[in-house]
Order: structure tokens, then sequence, then C-alpha cells
């Protein structure tokens, strides 16, 4: 039909080995974001935090919603969605930071 | 040009075959069928994440303006329930992950049991979280309903709290704007909860046709798309649970 | 006007309209209320949308009736608030957003890349029901008194201010969001994956690209609004505090997030018309579009960029000075892609055999009209002359030149050329030009003086004014009625048509989309057997040929 169709690889069966991997990784990374909160490293408690919740994120999108196995149109469409919602935060963000430089 | 059946167009050289009967007449292919409703349900996705984008938008700048009081609002959250919530609804990914493959290998009673598995702890999860928000409903700590800043002004009236994160009190002004933390947390967890809801309803449609077989015979569109489906509402939780429960649990 | 025409009917003699098409393959209301055909519910759209235009035309009227004289004397201050609210929420919402992309759109692009039917049919009926259950909401909340917060919900004033129905008309915006995210969804799909073999990106008609930009548009943005909309109902009810000072929150957050969706939102509503213009401006200059692949993506760049100049709307709001200029010159960026466009078809014109069908005729009012308005956008888009400007009647006069003078032409432009296809009549051509003709005139005369007006520092929003605006305000309201005229007119022969029109045939401009080249109205599968594109878009040499071909061998 057309080009993405042609590089789709039908019914890619994921094997449950992974799945259960996937699984466990997300758990462990649940008890060590949990745990990390505990530690004091000032403004890098929200970073951590959010790496690891990030981390957690793709592994889901790569391996539970087969991302990793799909065609390009929708890995496209995962990084246009993270993109115009990074856009949306770092804009609206930029007006509210350069609020305190004051007027020049 | 009179001839109005006339398409003026070489037409695909095709002979007719037999389709399967879960293929709609507007698609050729099983193949085009199942990638056209699988991209649908990515772009479905897609507005969901905007659809959060926003609360997430709001709840960034208001942290930023009053750190203090979010992260003593996050303290009145029980890290035992929200972790304990996060295992639950990432184990329920996991089986959900799994029906799908039982799907795909035409496997009748595992797929029923993974369904069954992943609508119990979708179950257990509402659960929890009605526990919570039952906490938050007796400590004045909804938003807009008799609300009340008691434990933010002197923490030492909220012992439970109080010997876990020994709490400074907070200025009137900055007890008020844990109500926007809180506020946050329902809109936020509420948005969540619904989707889970939604969710639920639909597996137990999915269970009762999955006992018919209906996703066994190699048509596993609609287990495919509701897993995405609910790995997303897994996704969203992955990140409301740092933002809302581990602000700062550090004392 | 010249003479020459395109227009190529069967013998009016022997022509019949096929027996089978998509309107007579099934009879009854069921068969419409429950229909998955595409071109049903495109026809259900547009008898739905021409509804609410002229329900949101008549609240222009009274607005300008009442504009007449410089005291409010046909309608009290407050009343007049809700006039102009209602005007707005109901032809943004509920015509300008679906205008074209769910009528025609959901017409023709099936058609245009050879499917059978749009990729999800029942998400399309949905997307109508929802669209009436939105409208129904709206109508309610006009019925229970109407709504005064302006079009754009502006906090605080909706959140604490007005005791008006805020929650209604939010919700039914809501609805009808979810609506146009599944038009937008639906189109996405359908253009992916549903195009026919040999149909590569390349040949798409670029009223498809146009549809396929507003679609990201629509799917991307109308969700932000929807949560806005939700925290406003949240704001009233509850009183949450995420907009209200008083509480912590901040309205400023309300205006990033609701132009977020409202300024790509304009786009929603001019890149569809634009996709119009480039398939008229090329059926009747007998050229392919001029510099198809820039236009192309120039629909694409405009869809890219709509998405982070939203700010230029609170440059007077208290937003950054930094911030103000960093989305003043994302916004200058904007105006390029749409003069790629302009500049494209007036090359497109250039050394074509041009000729003057109403369809044709609208498009030159849209060049016209469109690019005066873009252009006013760049004053607009400057901070330092937006100061100046803002909330004037410089910028009605600015969108209303985009939205009225550009969607609105288009729309209409995009109704006739795709009318004879629609339902296999041919509209009165003499009567049309005409309307077309009166259009133009009463919309120059209408919203010229308002660019004036503001420039003079007449505030928008008042039902009275300083006595010394008084003449420019009644020439304004006079090209309304002229311009009512113009609107009123096709209504009446498009309905007449539908009976008494000629025959139209397949292809009565010679055009070479592929839904020219089945019949009129089609069937209800489009196509008898799927096509195969062995061509470019616009290739009149290959039309010729094929015509030579059926010549020869009915001959």
């Amino acid at each position: 039909m057309n080009n993405e169709e042609k590089e789709v690889e039908h019914h890619h069966i994921v094997s449950p080995r992974i799945y259960v991997a996937i699984g466990c990784a997300l758990l462990i990374l649940t008890a060590t974001t949990a745990a990390v909160s505990y530690i004091d490293l000032g403004v890098f408690n929200a970073v951590v935090a959010l790496a690891i919740a990030v981390f957690k994120a793709m592994l889901v999108v790569l391996f539970f919603m087969h991302i990793k196995y799909s065609t390009k149109l929708t890995k496209l469409t995962v990084i246009s969605g993270v993109f115009i919602f990074l856009g949306l935060i770092s804009m609206t963000m930029a007006d509210y930071m350069s609020r305190a430089w004051g007027r020049w | 040009m009179s001839d109005s059946t006339a398409t003026g167009h070489a037409v695909a050289a095709e002979p007719h075959h037999e389709h399967p009967p879960y293929q709609r007449h507007h698609f050729e292919t099983v193949d085009q069928q199942f990638d056209a409703t699988n991209f649908a349900m990515w772009l479905f996705l897609l507005t969901e994440v905007m659809f959060f984008g926003g609360l997430f938008t709001a709840y960034l700048i208001l942290r930023n303006w009053y750190y203090p009081a979010f992260v003593e609002g996050s303290h009145q959250l029980s890290i035992f329930w929200g972790t304990a919530n996060t295992a639950v609804l990432i184990t329920s990914s996991f089986t959900m992950a799994m029906g799908v493959w039982c799907a795909e290998t035409r496997r009748k009673s595992a797929l029923l049991l993974c369904l069954g598995l992943t609508f119990f702890l979708g179950l257990i999860f509402l659960g929890i979280k009605s526990i919570e928000y039952h906490e938050k409903w007796v400590k004045h700590h909804v938003p807009g309903f008799h609300y009340s800043e008691q434990s933010f002004v002197n923490p030492s009236t909220d012992p439970e709290v109080y010997k876990e994160y020994h709490d400074a009190p907070l200025a009137v002004d900055m007890a008020n704007k844990t109500e926007l933390y809180f506020f946050l947390y329902f809109a936020m967890t509420g948005m969540h909860a619904l989707h889970m809801i939604i969710g639920i309803g639909i597996l137990g449609f999915m269970i009762m046709r999955a006992k018919a077989g209906a996703y066994t015979t190699g048509h596993v569109t609609f287990v495919e798309n509701f897993g995405l489906y609910w790995h997303f509402v897994d996704i969203i939780w992955i990140f409301l649970y740092p933002l809302l429960y581990l602000i700062s649990r550090h004392t | 006007m010249s003479t020459a025409t395109i227009i190529t009917l069967p013998n009016q003699a022997t022509a019949r309209i096929p027996k089978v098409n998509f309107l007579t393959k099934e009879n009854g209301l069921l068969s419409w209320l429950l229909t998955g055909d595409h071109k049903r519910i495109a026809t259900l759209y547009l008898v739905s949308i021409t509804f609410f235009f002229f329900i949101g035309g008549a609240l222009a009227g009274l607005i300008r009736l009442e504009l007449l004289t410089p005291q409010s004397d046909l309608v009290a201050a407050d009343t007049y608030n809700k006039l102009f609210t209602m005007h707005g929420l109901i032809m943004v919402f509920f015509f300008l957003v679906p205008s074209v992309p769910a009528t025609i759109g959901n017409f023709v692009i099936p058609m245009m890349v050879g499917a059978k039917d749009l990729a999800l049919p029942k998400i399309n009926l949905l997307s109508w029901y929802l669209y009436i259950v939105a409208g129904g909401m709206m109508l309610y909340t006009m019925a229970n008194g109407g709504v005064d917060t302006g079009w754009t919900f502006t906090t605080p004033l909706s959140t604490h201010y007005l005791n008006t129905n805020v929650i209604s008309a939010g919700l039914a915006v809501f609805v009808a969001g979810f609506s146009s995210i599944f038009t937008g969804l639906n189109f996405i799909v359908t253009i992916h994956k549903m195009r026919c073999p040999g149909m590569t990106w390349f040949r798409l008609p670029l009223f498809v690209w146009s549809n396929y930009a507003a679609s990201i548009l629509m799917v991307l943005g109308t969700p932000v609004l929807a949560i806005t909309l939700v925290l406003v109902v949240l704001e009233r009810t509850v009183h949450i505090g995420v907009f209200d000072p008083a509480m912590g929150g901040d309205p400023l957050l309300f205006q990033h997030l609701f132009w977020f969706y409202s300024h790509p939102a304009v786009y929603i509503m001019i890149l569809p018309g634009m996709g119009v213009i480039s398939e008229v401006v090329s059926t009747f200059s007998r050229k392919r579009v001029f510099g198809y692949t820039a236009v192309a993506f120039s629909s694409v760049a405009i869809a890219v960029f709509g998405f982070f100049v939203w700010a230029h709307h609170m440059f007077i709001m208290g937003i950054s000075n930094y911030a103000a200029l960093v989305f003043s010159l994302l916004t200058m960026l904007v105006a390029v892609p749409s003069a790629i466009k302009i500049f494209n078809w007036a090359f497109t014109l250039y050394k074509g055999s041009i000729t003057f069908e109403t369809p044709m005729l609208y498009a030159f009012g849209f060049m016209g009209l469109f690019t005066i308005g873009g252009m006013t956008g760049v004053f607009l888009g400057a901070t330092g002359t937006d100061i100046h400007l803002t909330e004037t009647y410089f910028i009605v006069a600015h969108f209303h030149f985009v939205m009225v003078g550009g969607m609105l032409m288009a729309f209409l432009s995009g109704i006739h050329f795709w009318w004879p296809k629609w339902t296999g009549r041919m509209y009165p051509e003499k009567i049309s030009q005409l309307a077309a003709l009166i259009t133009f005139i009463g919309f120059n005369f209408t919203f010229f003086p308002q660019f004036i007006l503001g420039t003079l520092g007449m505030p928008r929003r008042y039902a009275a004014y300083p006595p010394e605006f008084q003449v420019l305000n009644v020439f304004s309201t006079a090209g309304a009625t002229i311009l009512g005229v113009g609107y009123m007119l096709p209504i009446l022969y498009l309905t007449w048509s539908l009976k008494y029109g000629e025959i139209a045939g397949d292809n009565p401009w010679q055009a070479t989309g592929l839904e020219w080249q089945v019949q009129s109205p089609p069937l209800t599968e489009n196509f008898p057997k799927i096509p195969i594109m062995d061509h470019e878009a616009y290739d009149y040499e290959w039309l010729a040929s094929q015509q030579q071909k059926e010549v020869a061998s009915v001959g």
C-alpha cells in the first residue's frame, strides 16, 4: 500500500520473559525512587525523581506498548506528543521565570 | 462524460477473496485495519497527554511558587499507600501486557486469567485510592469543602505526621497555599482515577467477550489497543507518584 | 465579466442523476442518523453548521444594529455583552472550527486519497453527535440567559465576577472540542493509512495536506482547552483557586493554557480554507499549483510554528518583557509560510487560462482579504504597535478579515466548487457570481471602517461609543446589511438548485482530483474498485489524454 505499511512487522509478539523483566525493573525502580526521596540531595531530589519516572515511562512505552518494535510513524507520534508537551511547559515557564528579571 | 459510472481509471487488479468476519468493509486488508486502528489509538493517547499536560503545567508553576506548602502538603500523603498503589498499578500493567501476549498466541483461559487479574488489580488501586481520599476528608484536607490549614499552621496538632517529619509551622499565607496543593492532588489523581474507572468498565466488557472467544481467533486489535490505554494510565501514575508523594520526604 | 468558462455539462436532454448514489442508497431518517458514510455525515454537518451560522449571524446583525448609534439604546449594555459573547462562541466553535474540515473535508478527503471511507466511520458519526450535544448545550445556554464573558472565558471575570451561564457554555465548548478532536484524529489516520495504491504523499491534493496540518493542531491543541475549561468550571463550582489570585492562583495561567489552544485554533480555522483555495485556483487557471512542495510544507510549517506563538494574545496582560520579545519574533515567523502560499497562488495564476466561475471569485476574495488580514496581524504581533491597537476595533477588523474574509470566503468557494459533486446538480452560475460580488463588497464596507475606528482608538466590546465614531459605524452597519444579503442568497439558490439545477455530470470543472473521476453524487463506497493513482496531482495533460481515450473508446 504505502511505505509505512511495508515496514510493519505485523503482530511482533514480545516474549513474556521480556515482560517479566520489565515488570520487575519497574517495581525495583519504584522502590528506589521512594528510598531516594528520604535522602537530602537538595534540588537534585526532584531531578532524580523525575529522571527515574522518565526512565520507567520509557520502559513501559518501549516494551509494554511495543514502541521498540513498531513503525517509524508510531515512534514519531510519541515523540511529537512529548515535543509539544515540552513546548507547552517550557514556553509557559519561560514567561514565569523571566518575569522575575524585572523590566528593562 | 455522460457515462456516469465510468471512473476513468485503471482499477486495482485484485482478485476477490473472502474476508474474515471482523474486517470492516472499507478496509482493503486486515493488516490495514489493524494499522489504522492502532495508529488512531496512539493519536488518542496523544490528546490524553495534552489533556493531562495542562494540569502538569499548573502543577509546575504553583509548585515553584509555593514550594514549602507543597512539601508539607505532600507529607500528608501516606507513602505506604502511595507506593503500594504504584506497585499494584505496575503489576496490573504487567498482567495486561501478558494478556495481549495471550491473545496473540491464542490462549483463551490464560487471557481470561490475565484480564481478570488486571480487572482485580484495578479495583484494588481504586480501593486504596478511596482509603486515601477518605483520610483527607476526615482531616478536612479536601479543598473547597471546609478546608482546614490546622495541620500546617500548627503541625504539632497533627502528631502522626509531625513525629515523622517535624515540619516547621508555615506562615498563614503560605499555609493557605496547601489548599492549591490539595486541589492539584485531587484534580490529578481524580482525573487519573476517572480513566481507571473507564478502563475497568471496558475490561469487564472485554472479559465477557473473551469468554465467548472473541479475542483468541487472531483478531487482537481491541485487546492490543485497550492495552495501550491501560499502559498510558499507568504512565500518568508513574509521574503523579513522585510529583505528589515524593516532593521531599527527608527531614 | 468574461463569458469564457470551463464548465462542461452533459447533454441536459438525456442526462440523468445516477439512480444509485449515496443519497438514494437508503431511505428514512434512521439511515441518516445511524450512517457510517462519510458523505452522509458531511451532509449532516453541513446542515448543522449552517443552522449555527445563521444564529451567529443574527447575533452579529443585532450587534451591528446596536452600534448604529453612539448610545446603548437598542439593547442594554449587559445584553450587548451577551450578544457578542454568544456570537463569538457560536461562530468560533460551532461554525469556523468545523466548517471546512467537518463538511467539505469529510466529504472529499476519503475520495481524494482513494479510499472507500474514513478510517473510523463510527468515530466520525460520534463526532457529529458530540457536535449536536454541544450545540444543544449552547442553545440551552442561550435560552437560559446567555453568557457574557467574551468568547475567551477570561479569568477572573468568568470565575469570580459574573453570574451568567459560564458553566453550561464552558461544558458545551468542552464537548465541541472532543467532536473536533475526533474529526482531526480520523483525518490523520485516513491520510496515513487509507491512501490508494500509487497515492504517494506528494501526489495528494493540497487540500489533503492542509487538512492534515489542521488535524494535527486539533489533536494536540484541543485537549489543553478541554482541561482549561474543566478548571474554569471547577473554579466556579468548588473555588479551587488555581486561577484565583486571592488563593495563590494565577489568572495568567488560564491565559497561557487557553491561548495554547486558541491560537492554533485560528490555524485550525484557516488552514483547511487555504486547501480549498489551492484546489480552486489550480482548477480555474488550468495549471498545476506553482511550487506544490512549498505549499504543502508551508501548511505543516504553519501548524508547527502555530504552537509557539500563543502569548502574543497576552502582551498587555503582564507577561514578562523577555517572553513577549520571543513570542513576538516567533509570530513574525508565521507570516513566512502564509506568504509562501499567497505568492504561490499568485504564480499559479500567472500565464494560466483563468476563468471566473463562482468558486474562483470567492477564491480571489480570499486572497485579497486574507492578505490584508494577515498583514494587519503583523501589526498586532509587534509588541509596540500591539499596545496601541489591541482591544480596539483594529483587532476586531483583523480577525474578521482572516476568519470571515478568509475562511468564510474559502468555505463558500469550496461549497460552490464541490456542490455539483455533492448533489449532482449545478448551482445557477449568474446569480451566484452576483452573490460572490455582493459578499465581497459588503464585507469591505463592514470591516474596513473598523480598521480606521481601531486606530482612532474605539475600544471593542462596548455598547456605547463617543459620537465622533458614528459615521464609520454607520458605514459598517450598512455594510453588514449588504453582507447579510450576500449570505442569504446562496442558501436560497443552493436549495433551489437541489431540484432545478442543471445536471452536472461527473466532472463539470474538468478538474483532476480523484473525486471528480467518479459519478456525481458518488456511490456510497465512492469507487466501484479502488483506483490506482498513476499521475501527479493537478496533471491536466493526464486528464486530457484520459478524455481522449474515452472519446475514442465510445466512438
